[in-house]
């Protein structure tokens, strides 16, 4: 982020603020999904103006994309609308707002943003910077060695997981199929 | 300066389809809304890229007009066909007018 598009992030976290409340208070639950998918593109606009342009398309393609899909998928097995308004709960409304405040203080002890003297910008990275050249032919992106290469055993556990779950999934929504080809 | 004003511009856009999305009566209004969003997305990164001067994003923008694509026909798949099975299957099921259609709106 640079001077000329700090003016910008304002607009863009009150469009958010705007967008999560009105999902709140929908009930029509199609509305709802339609809204979440712009939430992500709001996000993803943010997250761009940010300098951060991988994480960016991540939630534009998860956020906006897929689990807009997977939300229509799992209305078409439910409702549409939700039932009842519900009703204020003092109680949870005192905790949330206990631990929100918590958590804002908390970042004030933060480094501040692009600050050269931060520990994220100090301990790791030169070293993977200036070894990327040496460990990984001709690769420019130190992100991608950093996630194909250095942690390749991480990622292939995460991948583990992402296909233990969708093989779970596929195998209990298999369960309807025979119904729709008997008929 | 320019790129300033134009930026505002695609920010007030993105007010009115906000409010068209959570006001629409219809379905389509809702729709037509978010299938906005995402193109106002892309033009904000194009704007935002030239602003800061990394056209390198350009190409980040073509990824996410694609993206937005896909997932608007998606959507219109399953408001229309109520499922995102075979089209014949679905109309087999429910008649080529898709009785999904009526019970979102």
């Amino acid at each position: 982020m640079t001077e000329s598009t700090q003016f910008i992030v304002i607009p863009l976290l009150g469009l958010l603020a705007a967008t999560a409340l009105t999902v709140a208070r929908m009930r029509d639950l199609w509305a709802a999904v339609m809204l979440s998918g712009i939430y992500s593109f709001l996000g993803a606009c943010w997250m761009m103006v940010l300098d951060a342009p991988d994480v960016a398309f991540t939630e534009a393609a998860v956020g906006a994309g897929i689990s807009t899909v997977l939300m229509l998928a799992t209305l078409s097995h439910t409702s549409r609308t939700a039932k009842s308004r519900p009703r204020i709960s003092w109680p949870a409304l005192i905790v949330v707002i206990v631990t929100g405040s918590v958590l804002a203080y908390g970042t004030l002890d933060m480094p501040h943003y692009g600050d050269p003297d931060a520990p994220i910008h100090r301990f790791p990275s030169p070293t993977y910077i200036e070894k990327t050249e040496h460990d990984v032919h001709d690769m420019p992106n130190v992100v991608t060695v950093v996630l194909a290469s250095y942690r390749g055993y991480d990622t292939l556990g995460e991948t583990t997981v992402i296909f233990t779950a969708a093989v779970a999934v596929t195998l209990l929504m298999r369960i309807r199929r025979p119904e729709v080809t008997a008929s | 300066m320019l790129y300033g004003l134009v930026l505002l511009g695609v920010v007030i856009t993105m007010c009115l389809a906000l409010y068209r999305a959570s006001q629409g009566p219809t379905v389509f209004d809702r729709m037509l809304a978010a299938n906005m969003f995402g193109t106002k997305t892309v033009l904000l990164i194009c704007i935002v890229s030239f602003l800061i001067d990394r056209t390198d994003f350009l190409d980040l923008a073509l990824l996410y007009s694609l993206m937005s694509f896909i997932g608007m026909v998606a959507v219109l798949r399953f408001s229309k066909y109520g499922t995102f099975a075979d089209v014949d299957e679905a109309i087999d099921q429910s008649g080529p007018t898709g009785k999904s259609l009526r019970d979102v709106s």
